[in-house]
C-alpha cells in the first residue's frame, strides 16, 4: 500500500525531508558558532515552524484539494493541537514559575484561581497531551462535519460556517474565564520531557520529530490518495450528486478526510507551540486560516508536494519581507491570493505540470472545476 | 505625530465649544464677583452681619454658593487673619488647609493660630436652611429647580420638608411640580416623624412614578414601620419591579433592533452581490472601511474650508462614500471577479486578497491609527423614553438603514436595472439571450452592493472607531446575516440582521457580550444544519441542483 | 399495509405528491413496474418526469404517497446512496462521469463492491474486477479509451460512460434520463439497442422526448403530464389517446 501511494515527486521530496534532518542539525550542532557553514538555532526554530506550516498546508490541501471542503477554519484545529501541547508544557513548568505555584500556571495564580479547572487534569503526563494533541481537534472536527455534511452544506456556505467557528473559538479563548490564558495565551516554557527549550539540542530534536511528522502526515495522506477511497474523494469533489447515487455515502467520506486533516493540522500545531515558544488566540483569527488557504492554492491543491512548497515559500516571504518592508507585506499576500487565483488555478506546481502536459500533448484537459 | 489627534478633531465643533466656554465663562465671572463680595463681609463678622450676609447671598441667586452655606452651616468657614480673606478651612493635623470658598480648590495652608472661624448659632443655621431651600427650590431656572428636587429625592433629607412643602405650593410650572411632589413622596415615604396614612400615601405615588431610583427610596422605608406602610412597600416594589422588567426588555430590544441597523447596513450589499452573483466578496468589510474614510476626508476639508458646513457633512459625505466604494466595487468586479464566475471559491480568496490590499492601502495613506469622525449636532446627544435612554445616532442610523433598504428594495422591484438584476439572478443564460447585457448588469450589482458597503462605512464612523481593521470586525457578523436570512433575498438579510441583534442583546445579560456572540454563532452554525440556504431561502428544484 | 397490491411489482408508486412553492410539480402519480420490463416514460417539459426520478432515488422526499421497492421497502426513507445500494441506478440528463478520473477509474468506483470509506480505504483492486472493466469497456465500446481522462471524451461517449457506470453497479432497477440527447442518429439507434439488450436482465426506465427513439425501444409507454399519469400502454395506443394528442398539440 505504501509502495503504491509513492511515486518518483513523493520519494523526491521525502528525500528532501531526510536531507534536511540530517543536515540542519549538523550545521547547528557540529559546526563552530560564528563559521559560514554554522546554522544558528533561531533558524533551526524557524525552519521548524516552517514545516509546521507545510503539515498545516497538507492537511488542508487534504480536504480541500482532494474532496473540494474548502475549510477557513484549520486554523482552529492547529491552534487546538498547538494548546493541548502547550497545556502540558505548563504543567512541566510546575513550582518554576514566577508565582512558584507547583499545581497552577501563572496566569491562574494571577487570576486568584484556587483550583486547577477540571480540564487540565492529566496534561501533566506527556502522552495524555499527545492523545489531547489528536483528540481535541478531531473530535471538534467530528461534531462540527457530523451536522455539516449530514445536512449537507457545502461550497461557500460551508466555507463562511468554517470561519465562524474559528472566528467563536478565538473568541472564546481570549476570555480569561476560559481558563486558557487569555490574551496572553501560553507561554514562557521551560522544557519538554526534560530537555531544556531553550537548548539548541533541543531545537535540533524538535526539528527533526517535525520533519518526521511531516513525512508522516505526508506518507498518510498519500495512501488516503492513491486509495479507492481516494478515488472516491475526488469523485466527491467534482460530481458529487453522481457519487451519491453510485451509492457512496458521501458524507461518511467527507466526515472520514475532515477528521484526519484536523488531526494532522492539531500535529502541526503541537509542534508548533514549543518551537515558537508561544500559542495564544490570534491563531484562532480567520486571517490566519485563510493564509493557510493561499499557501495551498499557491502550490497548487491537489497537490500535497505544492501545497508543502507553497507553505514554506510564503511564509518564508513573510519572514523576509515583514522584516524589509513592513508595508508591503499585505499587498504581496493580497496580490499573490489575486494573482494565484487569477493565473495558476492549479499552483505552481500545476502550472509547471501544465507546460510540461502542453509540450507533450497538443490537447489538454481543462483544469477542474471545483465542487460547488 | 504628536498633533495628529488634536488635528483630527474638526474645527467648526473645536470653535462652538470654544464660544460656548467664553460666554459661560463671562456670564459666570461677573456674578461670582458680586458673591464674593458678600462673602467678604464675613470676616470677623457679628451674628446679626452673619445673617444678613446669607439673605443678600440668598437674594443674589447663585446657586453655586449653595455648597459654601453648607460648609457656614458645618461650622468650617474661617477667615484668615492677615488679610480678613474667607475661606472654607479643613483641619489638616495642626494646621487648616484653606479652601476658595467659590470653586473650592485648595489655595493656602495656615497655622491654627492665623485663622479664626465664622461662628454660627441656631438662628443663622435656619437662615441657612431657608437661604440653601430657596436657592435651589425657588431658583428661577427650571432646570435648577427640577435638579434640587432630583437631588432632594435621592437624599430624602426630611429637614428639608418645610422649605419643599413652601416650594411645592408657589411652583406653577407642572413638570417641575411634579418633580417636587416626587420628592416630596420620597420623603414622607421614609420618614419616621410622618403618620402612616401620609407614608402610604407616599409609598403609592412612588409605586406608580417607577423607576429605579424610587425602588431606591422604597428600599429606605424601615422595617419597624407599621404594618400597613410595610404592606405599601412591598406591592409598590413588585409593581416597579414589574415595570422595570418590562423596561428592561424594551432596553434591550432597542438595544438589539440598534445593532440589527448596524449589522443590515454592513450586511445589505452583501446580500445583493452574494444574491444576485453568487459571489463571495470579501473584500466587502474593506469598502465600508473605505466608506468611513470617506467621510472622516470630507469632515477634513470641511475643517479646513467650510467649517460652518459642518452639520450637512455627513449628507455630503454619503454620495461621495458610495461612489467611491462603488467604484472601487466595479474595479474589483471588472479586474478580478469576472474572469472567476463559477468558480465561487476562487472568488472568495481572491477578494480576500483584495481586502488585503485595501487595507494596507489606507494603512499607508491615513496611517494605522484611529481617526475620529465628529458627530453632527442633530446626531448628539439623546432622549429620555421612559426608562431608557435612547442616542440620537443610534436612532438616526436605525432610520438611515430602513432608508437604505428601501431604496435598494425600490430599486430592484421598479427600475430596469432591478428588473434586470433578477433576470440574472434567475436564469444568466436566459437573461443574456433576451439582451441583457450580463457583464454590465454584473458591474452595476456589484457596485450597487459596493456602493451601499460606502453608506454603511458613513454610518457605522459615527458609532465605531474609524480605522483600517473596520472592516474586518464586521466582515463574519455580516456573513452570518447572509448565510442566516438566505442569500439573495433583501428580506432574509433584514430578518436577519434584527434577529441577529435582538438575540444578542437578549443573551448578553445572561452570558456577557462574547460568550452572547458565540452563542449565536453556533446556534447559526445549527440553524444552517437544519436549512442550509437560510431562513428566507428560493426553494424549488432549480435550486437543489 | 400494501403487502397484496405489491406482491409483483418491483417498483411500485401510488398517490405521489409534491410541490414546490405552490406549485404541484407531481400530483397524484401512480406507477409500477415488474422486474425485467423496459418502460418509456415521455411528457411534455415540466410534466414531473425528473421529479418522479428524484422521489425514486431518495433526492426529493414526496409530501403524500407511497413508493415501494420490491414490495418491501419504503423508499421514502432512503437517501440517495440506500437507493443505490438496494440496486437502482441513475443516469442523469446532462452526462456526469468523473472527469479527473480516467474511464477505468469511473468504471472501477461504480463496480458492486463494497462502498464503505474503510473498505475503500485497504481495497485492492482484483483481477476479477479488471476483467469485468474490460467486459463492460467493450459494451459501451470504449476499450481504446481505458486509460484516458473521462474529460477528454466526446459527449456522445460520456453517455455511454454513464450508461457503462450504472451496467458496472448491476443495479435491478436503471432510471435512464434521456440518454439520447446530443446524440447523432447512428449513437441514438445503438443506445436504444443497447437498452432493450439490458432489459430481461435489469428493469429499464428510460425517460425520452425523441419519438424514433422510444419506437426503437418497442416497449410500454407512460405518458406523464402536469405531475401525473394520463396514459400507459404500447406506443401505438398511447398516441391514438385524445388526451394525449391534446396535450401534444396544444388544444
Amino acid at each position: 500500500m505504501i509502495l503504491r501511494a509513492l511515486d518518483t515527486r513523493s520519494a523526491i521530496f521525502l528525500g528532501v525531508l531526510f536531507i534536511l534532518a540530517v543536515a540542519v542539525p549538523f550545521l547547528n550542532q557540529a559546526m563552530t558558532p560564528g563559521s559560514a557553514a554554522h546554522l544558528p538555532s533561531f533558524a533551526v526554530s524557524l525552519l521548524g515552524k516552517y514545516l509546521c506550516y507545510a503539515l498545516l498546508a497538507v492537511a488542508l490541501d487534504l480536504v480541500w484539494g482532494y474532496c473540494g471542503i474548502l475549510s477557513l477554519g484549520h486554523g482552529a484545529f492547529f491552534a487546538l493541537g498547538g494548546y493541548a501541547m502547550g497545556m502540558h508544557l505548563m504543567r512541566e513548568i510546575g513550582d518554576r514559575g514566577v508565582y512558584a505555584n507547583p499545581l497552577l500556571p501563572d496566569f491562574m495564580v494571577f487570576l486568584n484561581w484556587k483550583e486547577l479547572p477540571w480540564f487540565w487534569h492529566g496534561f501533566d503526563m506527556f502522552w495524555f497531551a499527545m492523545i489531547m494533541v489528536f483528540l481535541a481537534p478531531g473530535a471538534l472536527a467530528f461534531l462540527f462535519g457530523w451536522f455539516a455534511f449530514r445536512s449537507r452544506v457545502t461550497g461557500v456556505y460551508l466555507s463562511i460556517i468554517t470561519q465562524a467557528l474559528t472566528y467563536a473559538l478565538m473568541l472564546a479563548f481570549f476570555r480569561n474565564e476560559m481558563g486558557f490564558g487569555g490574551n496572553n495565551g501560553l507561554t514562557d516554557f521551560k522544557d519538554v520531557l526534560g530537555f531544556d527549550l531553550q537548548s539548541d539540542a533541543t531545537r535540533c530534536g524538535l526539528f527533526v520529530a517535525t520533519v518526521a511528522a511531516l513525512a508522516f502526515g505526508f506518507v498518510l495522506c498519500r495512501i488516503i490518495t492513491t486509495s479507492k477511497a481516494g478515488k472516491v474523494l475526488v469523485a466527491v469533489r467534482d460530481a458529487e450528486s453522481r457519487t451519491r447515487f453510485l451509492g457512496y455515502r458521501v458524507e461518511g467520506f467527507k466526515l472520514f478526510v475532515f477528521v484526519v486533516s484536523a488531526m494532522l493540522a492539531g500535529l502541526a500545531g503541537a509542534l508548533y507551540t514549543p518551537q515558537v515558544g508561544i500559542i495564544n488566540p490570534s491563531e484562532f483569527s480567520p486571517a490566519n486560516s485563510i493564509e493557510i488557504v493561499i499557501w495551498v492554492a499557491l502550490g497548487g491543491r491537489g497537490s500535497l508536494v505544492g501545497a508543502a512548497i507553497g507553505a514554506v515559500l510564503v511564509s518564508l516571504a513573510k519572514t523576509l519581507l515583514t522584516g524589509w518592508f513592513p508595508e508591503l507585506w499585505l499587498f504581496a499576500l493580497g496580490g499573490l491570493f489575486v494573482l494565484a487565483t487569477l493565473f495558476l488555478p492549479r499552483g505552481v506546481l500545476g502550472a509547471v505540470e501544465g507546460i510540461k502536459l502542453r509540450r507533450s500533448r497538443p490537447a489538454r484537459e481543462p483544469a477542474p472545476q471545483p465542487a460547488e | 505625530m504628536a498633533l495628529a489627534p488634536l488635528a483630527c478633531l474638526p474645527f467648526a465643533r473645536l470653535a462652538r465649544l470654544a464660544s460656548l466656554c467664553i460666554a459661560l465663562l463671562c456670564a459666570a465671572t461677573s456674578a461670582q464677583a458680586e458673591t464674593r463680595d458678600i462673602i467678604a463681609r464675613l470676616a470677623n463678622a457679628k451674628f446679626p452681619v452673619v445673617k444678613q450676609v446669607i439673605e443678600d447671598l440668598a437674594a443674589a441667586g447663585d446657586p453655586t454658593v449653595a455648597p459654601f452655606l453648607r460648609k457656614l452651616r458645618a461650622g468650617k468657614v474661617y477667615w484668615r487673619k492677615s488679610d480678613r480673606a474667607v475661606f472654607i478651612a479643613e483641619r489638616e493635623k495642626r494646621d487648616y488647609a484653606l479652601f476658595d470658598p467659590i470653586t473650592g480648590a485648595k489655595v493656602d495652608q495656615v497655622g491654627r493660630r492665623a485663622a479664626k472661624k465664622v461662628r454660627v448659632n441656631n438662628a443663622i443655621r435656619s437662615a441657612i436652611d431657608a437661604a440653601l431651600a430657596g436657592l435651589t427650590l425657588s431658583s428661577p431656572k427650571v432646570e435648577t429647580r427640577l435638579a434640587a428636587a432630583k437631588q432632594l429625592f435621592a437624599d430624602r433629607d426630611a429637614s428639608a420638608l418645610p422649605a419643599l412643602t413652601a416650594a411645592l405650593a408657589r411652583e406653577k410650572d407642572p413638570t417641575v411640580k411634579t418633580a417636587f411632589e416626587d420628592a416630596r413622596a420620597a420623603i414622607l415615604a421614609t420618614s419616621t416623624a410622618a403618620t402612616p396614612s401620609e407614608r402610604v400615601k407616599a409609598i403609592a405615588r412612588l409605586g406608580e412614578r417607577g423607576g429605579s431610583d424610587s425602588l431606591n427610596a422604597l428600599s429606605a422605608v424601615d422595617a419597624k414601620a407599621p404594618a400597613d406602610v410595610l404592606a405599601a412597600k412591598e406591592s409598590a416594589i413588585a409593581e416597579i419591579k414589574r415595570s422595570l422588567a418590562v423596561w428592561g426588555a424594551a432596553e434591550n430590544i432597542w438595544q438589539g433592533v440598534s445593532l440589527g441597523s448596524v449589522l443590515l447596513l454592513a450586511a445589505i450589499g452583501l446580500a445583493i452581490t452574494f444574491g444576485v452573483m453568487g459571489v463571495i466578496n470579501m473584500a466587502h468589510g474593506e469598502l465600508v472601511m473605505l466608506g468611513a474614510y470617506t467621510t472622516f476626508a470630507v469632515q477634513e476639508v470641511i475643517r479646513v474650508s467650510a467649517p460652518a458646513l459642518f452639520d450637512v457633512s455627513l449628507l455630503i459625505a454619503a454620495p461621495l462614500a458610495f461612489l467611491v466604494a462603488g467604484g472601487v466595487g466595479v474595479a474589483i468586479e471588472r479586474g478580478v471577479c469576472r474572469f472567476l464566475y463559477g468558480r465561487p471559491l476562487e472568488t472568495l480568496l481572491a477578494t480576500w486578497g483584495v481586502s488585503l490590499i485595501l487595507q494596507q492601502l489606507v494603512r499607508s495613506i491615513f496611517g494605522p491609527n484611529n481617526r475620529e469622525v465628529g458627530n453632527p449636532s442633530w446626531m448628539s446627544g439623546a432622549f429620555e423614553l421612559g426608562e431608557m435612554t435612547i442616542t440620537y445616532n443610534r436612532l438616526w442610523i436605525l432610520i438611515f438603514a430602513l432608508a437604505v433598504f428601501a431604496l435598494l428594495l425600490g430599486l430592484m422591484k421598479r427600475t430596469p436595472l432591478g428588473l434586470q438584476m433578477r433576470a440574472v439572478t434567475q436564469n444568466r443564460a436566459m437573461a443574456a439571450d433576451m439582451g441583457v447585457r450580463t457583464g454590465w448588469v454584473d458591474a452595476m450589482t456589484f457596485g450597487l452592493g459596493a456602493g451601499v458597503a460606502g453608506l454603511a462605512g458613513v454610518a457605522l464612523s459615527q458609532i465605531d472607531n474609524v480605522s483600517p481593521n473596520l472592516g474586518q470586525s464586521y466582515i463574519v457578523d455580516s456573513f452570518m446575516v447572509v448565510v442566516f436570512g438566505g442569500a439573495g433575498n433583501l428580506w432574509g438579510a433584514l430578518a436577519g440582521a434584527f434577529t441577529l441583534g435582538v438575540a444578542n442583546k437578549f443573551l448578553e445579560p445572561y452570558a456577557g457580550a462574547v460568550l452572547g456572540k458565540i452563542l449565536v454563532l453556533v446556534f447559526i452554525i445549527l440553524f444552517i444544519q437544519k436549512r442550509p440556504r437560510g431562513l428566507f431561502a428560493i426553494r424549488g428544484r432549480a435550486v437543489e441542483s | 399495509m400494501s403487502e397484496l397490491r405489491t406482491t409483483e411489482a418491483l417498483l411500485y408508486l401510488d398517490g405521489l405528491e409534491k410541490s414546490f412553492d405552490g406549485f404541484k410539480a407531481i400530483n397524484g402519480l401512480s406507477f409500477s413496474m415488474k422486474a425485467g420490463e423496459l418502460r418509456a416514460v415521455i411528457g411534455p417539459n415540466g410534466a414531473g418526469k425528473t421529479t418522479m426520478m428524484d422521489m425514486i432515488t431518495g433526492k426529493t422526499r414526496p409530501d403524500k404517497g407511497d413508493a415501494l421497492w420490491d414490495g418491501r421497502i419504503d423508499l421514502t426513507t432512503q437517501d440517495e446512496a440506500d437507493t443505490a445500494r438496494l440496486g437502482i441506478g441513475r443516469k442523469f440528463q446532462k452526462p456526469t462521469v468523473f472527469e479527473t478520473h480516467t474511464v477505468e477509474d469511473n468504471l472501477l468506483m461504480a463496480l458492486k463492491d463494497e462502498r464503505s470509506v474503510l473498505a475503500t480505504l485497504f481495497s485492492r483492486t482484483s483481477d476479477a474486477q479488471r476483467e469485468r472493466i474490460g467486459e463492460l469497456l467493450a459494451l459501451v465500446r470504449l476499450e481504446d479509451r481505458r486509460g484516458d481522462l473521462a474529460a477528454n471524451l466526446s459527449h456522445g461517449q460520456k453517455q455511454w460512460l454513464e450508461i457503462g457506470m450504472l451496467l458496472a453497479q448491476d443495479p435491478q432497477l436503471l432510471l435512464v434520463d434521456e440518454p439520447a440527447a446530443g446524440m447523432t442518429d447512428e449513437e441514438t439507434m445503438r443506445t436504444a439497442e443497447l437498452l432493450k439488450g439490458i432489459a430481461g436482465k435489469h428493469a429499464v426506465v428510460v425517460v425520452e422526448h425523441d419519438m424514433a427513439f422510444v419506437k426503437a425501444l418497442g416497449c410500454r409507454v407512460t405518458v406523464l403530464h402536469q405531475g401525473t399519469v394520463i396514459a400507459e400502454g404500447s406506443i401505438d395506443h398511447v398516441s391514438a389517446n385524445e388526451r394525449v394528442i391534446e396535450v401534444y398539440l396544444g388544444r
